[in-house]
């Protein structure tokens, strides 16, 4: 339970640094330069502003909601702009059961978002179908048939604290990136 | 009126009815085809007034499909359920009580959606949830969808 708590995904962040650039400043006489790796730059910045696609489908679009509120307050960790267009979002949410009839516009949704874009499959719905998994005709049984899935939150719905959790685990893997040596 | 009152006068309108009052209301039965002159009464009669029709669904009962209505009156307060049997399951068909109730447009949609019940006389009678290409009826006891997991 400790090891799930926000206050200690907060601490191992710091622990790691936290928001601070990952370079060292070299002072002159005249100003300074900075020294640092491109991919670290790139993912520093990335890591931290990441902009949050409103794509609430049921339940757990509540909880994402309550975590974009003022007492869970996402926007602590960099996800302050929620969007509204795909065009201007690079992380999908998808809080909420999926049907069949909604996979093509999710599909669509994801298609449009510019990259590099990430998703978080929050809650049982969206991992597997949950409690629509036996005896349904109409849902999605789990959103990664449809779309790639970095993070997987279980719960029904997860709290708040555990999509914050996820977020955070999300910047940590965008921080592992490695864009200019990858390798084809 | 009482659920006593309403089944005497429903009598004496229709006297072909069944009654079922197990439930918390009165239950009438009546055949698919006796359905709209009878709820044009039931609407237009001042002693009934069911002004307001709350619910509208459809139930499968494997070798016959029952209609259910319920409507309310908001003046003289008083509920009343009404059954209607279709027999074929087929082809099933009924007429559309839009012409009374204008909820009944869409509650009816998703009967015909769900249950694939034509309503006749229904304006725009249309798949309402499900995608327009849609194969079957997924509330049908005979619905079979081989992606469908069984428990």
């Amino acid at each position: 339970m400790e090891e799930r708590s926000v206050k200690m995904d907060i601490k191992k962040r710091e622990e790691k640094g936290g928001l601070s650039f990952p370079g060292q400043l070299q002072e002159t006489p005249d100003g300074g330069f900075l020294v640092t790796k491109l991919d670290e730059a790139i993912n520093w910045a990335r890591s931290n502003s990441l902009w949050p696609l409103i794509f609430g489908t049921s339940c757990c679009a509540i909880e994402m909601m309550s975590a974009a509120g003022a007492k869970y307050d996402w926007s602590r960790f960099g996800f302050e702009v929620a969007r509204a267009s795909p065009r201007q979002a690079d992380l999908l949410i998808v809080s909420g059961t999926i049907v069949m009839k909604m996979a093509p516009v999710l599909k669509r949704l994801y298609d449009q978002m510019p990259d590099p874009k990430y998703v978080i499959a929050m809650g049982a719905c969206t991992i597997s179908g949950g409690p629509f998994f036996y005896n349904s005709y109409s849902v999605v049984k789990g959103v990664d048939h449809i779309i790639p899935v970095d993070v997987y939150i279980p719960g029904c719905p997860p709290r708040p604290e555990a999509l914050l959790h996820a977020m955070i685990t999300m910047q940590e893997k965008i921080k592992h990136e490695a864009y200019f040596r990858k390798t084809k | 009126m009482t659920k006593e009152e309403l089944k005497n006068n429903i009598t004496e309108l229709l006297p072909s009815t069944t009654f079922d009052e197990t439930g918390e209301f009165l239950n009438v039965i009546i055949a698919s085809d006796e359905l709209l002159p009878f709820m044009k009464t039931l609407r237009s009669k001042s002693e009934f007034d069911f002004d307001y029709l709350f619910c509208l669904t459809c139930i499968d009962l494997n070798n016959h499909l029952m209609m259910v209505y319920h409507l309310i009156s908001k003046t003289h307060n008083h509920c009343i359920v009404i059954k209607a049997k279709i027999t074929d399951t087929i082809k099933p068909e009924i007429e559309s009580v839009n012409s009374i109730w204008k909820t009944a447009e869409l509650n009816e949609d998703e009967v015909y959606d769900l249950f694939g019940v034509k309503f006749l006389n229904h304006p725009n009678l249309r798949r309402l949830f499900l995608e327009e290409d849609w194969e079957g009826y997924p509330l049908r006891k005979n619905y079979v969808d081989e992606n469908m997991i069984k428990l």
